[in-house]
C-alpha cells in the first residue's frame, strides 16, 4: 500500500474504533464521570453481575437466538431444496420475491406489521395481550429464513442434479438420498445460514421492539430500557463483554475457515498427484 | 422408472415447500395486507381515508426564528428523514468507496484483515454503538475535553442535526463499504493494467474502468445503508435529543401512544415512496449499467 492509502485506511479504522476504545476504558472508571478518568475500579462489572433484569434477558437472547436459528435452518434448508427443484418460471419469480421482501423493507416495517396482525388475532380470541416469547419466535423465524435459503440456494445450484437421482434410481428412498448425498453438498451453506441466523436473532432490536410481550425482554430491548433514562457506566461494562465476546468469536471462526481451507487445499494438491 | 422418479420427485417438492410456503403466506404476505388494512380504516375497522390524509395535511405550529409557522407536521418530517438519510448515505459513499478499492488492492491477507475489523463494530449492537456517540457527543462529553486541552470549544453537537447524521454515519458505513469491496475484489488487475497500457490516466482509469465495474456494489451499498438511516428511530432520540423527529420516530410514537391505525398509515405511505424510489433506482442502474 502507498503511504496515503495506509494513512486514509488508518484513519478509517480510527474512525470505527475510537468510540468502541472510549466505551472499554471508562467501563473500568470508578466515578460515573463520562470525560474524566478517574481511577481503576471493575465496580461497574460487579454492578452489572448484580443486575438480575439483565442477566435474566442475556438467557432470554440466548434461549430465543438458537430456537430461531434451528426452525429457521430446518425450514429454509427444506424450502430451498424444494424452490431448487421448482420448474415454473412464474412460480419461482414469485418464490424469490417474497423471499427478498423481508429483506428489503425496513425492520420498522416489518416489525409493525407482524405487530398489527398478532393484535388483531389475538383480540379475535379476546386476548388481552398476544404479544409473548412465541410472537418472538415467529417475527424471528420469519426475518431469518431469507438469509438462510439464500445461502442454501447457492449450493444446490452449483451440486449435480444427477446425483440425488442417481441413488434414488439405486435404491434410496428420497429423505435417504438427501441425507446421504445432498446434505453433504449444501452443509457449507447451511452452517453459514445457521450462524447468520443465529447472530441476526441476537442483534435485532427494532423487530422485537415491536413484536414482545411484556414479560419477555431480550438483551437489546434490555439495553433500550437502560439507556432510556440515564446514563449508567454499566452499558460500558456490557459493551465491553460483548465485543471480546464477538471478537473471540470471529477468531475461532477465522481460525477455522484458515484450517478448513488449508485442508481443501491439500486435499487438492493430493488430487492432483493422484492423477 | 422415470415416471416413478418423477412422481417421487413432485411429491418431495411439495413436502419440503410446503412449510415455507405457508409460512411466508402468514408471516410475510398476510402481515403486509395487515398494513393496508389498518391504514385505511379506522378504530371500529370501517373503511377510511382519514388516516393517510392526516400525512399529508396534518399542520402544526413549530417556532422559527421568533415567528409562528404552520407548516404541514408529517410532511416536514418525511422530507427531513430524507435529507438526512441522503447526507449520511452520501458520506458513507464518500468514505467508503475509497477504502473499499484501497482494500480491494490490498494482498489477500491484509484484505482478510481489514474485512475482518470492519465487520466487528457492525457485529455490536447499533443501540451500543449509538450510546457510545452520545458519550462522546455530550457537551460534557469527550469531544468537548479534547478540545477544551488544546484550548478549543466547547462546541454543542449533540442535538443537532449534525449529531443524528454523525450517528447515521458511524451505524451504517460497514453497509455501505462491505458490497463495494466484494464487487472490486473480483474485479479483473488485468482490466486496470490495459486501460494503463492504452493510455489512461489514474483518473481516466478510476472513471472509466473502476466506476463501472463497481456500479452493482454502490447501488446496493446506497440501499442498504439508505433504508435503514430513513426509518430509524432510535439515532435521532438518541444523538438529536428527541429533537428531530424522523419519520420512523412518527411510527413509533404513534405505537406507543397506541394509535396503530396511523402508524399503519405512516409505514404504508413509507413502503410504497421506498418501493417506488427502489424501481426507479433499478432501473436507472440498470440503464445505466448498459450504456457503460
Amino acid at each position: 500500500m502507498k503511504p496515503a492509502a495506509k494513512a486514509y485506511t488508518a484513519l478509517i479504522m480510527l474512525f470505527l474504533f475510537a468510540p468502541i476504545a472510549i466505551l472499554l476504558v471508562f467501563s473500568f472508571n470508578e466515578a460515573k464521570s463520562l470525560s474524566v478518568f478517574s481511577n481503576f475500579s471493575l465496580y461497574w462489572y460487579r454492578e452489572l453481575f448484580r443486575d438480575a433484569e439483565t442477566l435474566n434477558a442475556v438467557k432470554n437472547t440466548v434461549l430465543l437466538a438458537f430456537s430461531a436459528a434451528a426452525v429457521s435452518t430446518v425450514m429454509g434448508t427444506a424450502a430451498a431444496v424444494g424452490i431448487n427443484k421448482l420448474r415454473n418460471k412464474y412460480l419461482r419469480y414469485a418464490m424469490d420475491t417474497v423471499t427478498n421482501i423481508p429483506m428489503i423493507n425496513p425492520d420498522i416495517i416489518t416489525g409493525i406489521s407482524l405487530m398489527l396482525m398478532f393484535v388483531f388475532v389475538g383480540r379475535l380470541f379476546g386476548a388481552a395481550t398476544s404479544l409473548s416469547f412465541w410472537t418472538m419466535l415467529i417475527s424471528h423465524v420469519t426475518f431469518c429464513l431469507p438469509y438462510v435459503i439464500l445461502q442454501v440456494l447457492p449450493k444446490l445450484q452449483q451440486m449435480d442434479r444427477a446425483l440425488p437421482e442417481a441413488a434414488m434410481d439405486l435404491g434410496c428412498t428420497p429423505l435417504r438420498a438427501f441425507f446421504k448425498v445432498e446434505l453433504p453438498e449444501i452443509l457449507p451453506g447451511l452452517v453459514t445460514g445457521l450462524i447468520m441466523a443465529f447472530t441476526l436473532s441476537l442483534d435485532d432490536f427494532v423487530i422485537s421492539y415491536f413484536t414482545a410481550g411484556n414479560g419477555f425482554q431480550t438483551l437489546p430491548i434490555r439495553i433500550y430500557n437502560m439507556t432510556k433514562k440515564t446514563v449508567t457506566p454499566k452499558m460500558y461494562a456490557l459493551a465491553t463483554i460483548i465485543f471480546f465476546v464477538i471478537l473471540a468469536l470471529l477468531l475461532i471462526s477465522n481460525l477455522a475457515d484458515s484450517e478448513s481451507s488449508r485442508s481443501l487445499k491439500a486435499a487438492r494438491q493430493k488430487k492432483k498427484a493422484n492423477i | 422408472m422415470k415416471n416413478a422418479s418423477k412422481a417421487r420427485g413432485s411429491l418431495v417438492q411439495r413436502l419440503t415447500l410446503a412449510p415455507y410456503s405457508l409460512w411466508a403466506l402468514l408471516f410475510i404476505l398476510v402481515p403486509l395486507i395487515f398494513v393496508a388494512y389498518y391504514a385505511f380504516t379506522d378504530s371500529d375497522f370501517n373503511f377510511t381515508f382519514d388516516n393517510i390524509s392526516r400525512f399529508f395535511t396534518a399542520t402544526s405550529s413549530i417556532n422559527d426564528g421568533g415567528m409562528e409557522k404552520e407548516v404541514h407536521t408529517y410532511l416536514l418530517i418525511f422530507a427531513r428523514s430524507l435529507k438526512l438519510a441522503v447526507i449520511s448515505t452520501f458520506i458513507c459513499l464518500l468514505m467508503g468507496y475509497p477504502a473499499a478499492y484501497i482494500i480491494s488492492r490490498a494482498s489477500p491477507r491484509t484484505q482478510k484483515i481489514m474485512i475482518t475489523l470492519i465487520m466487528i463494530p457492525m457485529w455490536m449492537n447499533f443501540l451500543i454503538r449509538t450510546y457510545a456517540w452520545m458519550t462522546i457527543l455530550q457537551d460534557t462529553g469527550i469531544l468537548n475535553s479534547l478540545l477544551g486541552l488544546i484550548g478549543l470549544g466547547p462546541v454543542h453537537i449533540i442535538g443537532t442535526e449534525a449529531a443524528v447524521v454523525i450517528g447515521m454515519v458511524y451505524d451504517y458505513f460497514p453497509y455501505m463499504i462491505l458490497p463495494i469491496y466484494s464487487v472490486m475484489a473480483k474485479m479483473d488487475a488485468k482490466l486496470i493494467e490495459a486501460a494503463r497500457d492504452l493510455g489512461c490516466n489514474s483518473a481516466g482509469v478510476l472513471r472509466r474502468v473502476v466506476w463501472p465495474l463497481s456500479l452493482p456494489g454502490v447501488i446496493s451499498g446506497i440501499t442498504m445503508v439508505l433504508i435503514p438511516s430513513i426509518s430509524t428511530f432510535y439515532i435521532s432520540q438518541k444523538l438529536g435529543n428527541g429533537k428531530f423527529y424522523l419519520i420512523g420516530d412518527a411510527i413509533e410514537g404513534q405505537y406507543v401512544a397506541n394509535n396503530l391505525h396511523f402508524a399503519a398509515a405512516i409505514a404504508f405511505i413509507l413502503m410504497v415512496i421506498l418501493l417506488f424510489g427502489m424501481a426507479l433506482m433499478q432501473r436507472y442502474a440498470g440503464k445505466k449499467a448498459v450504456a457503460a
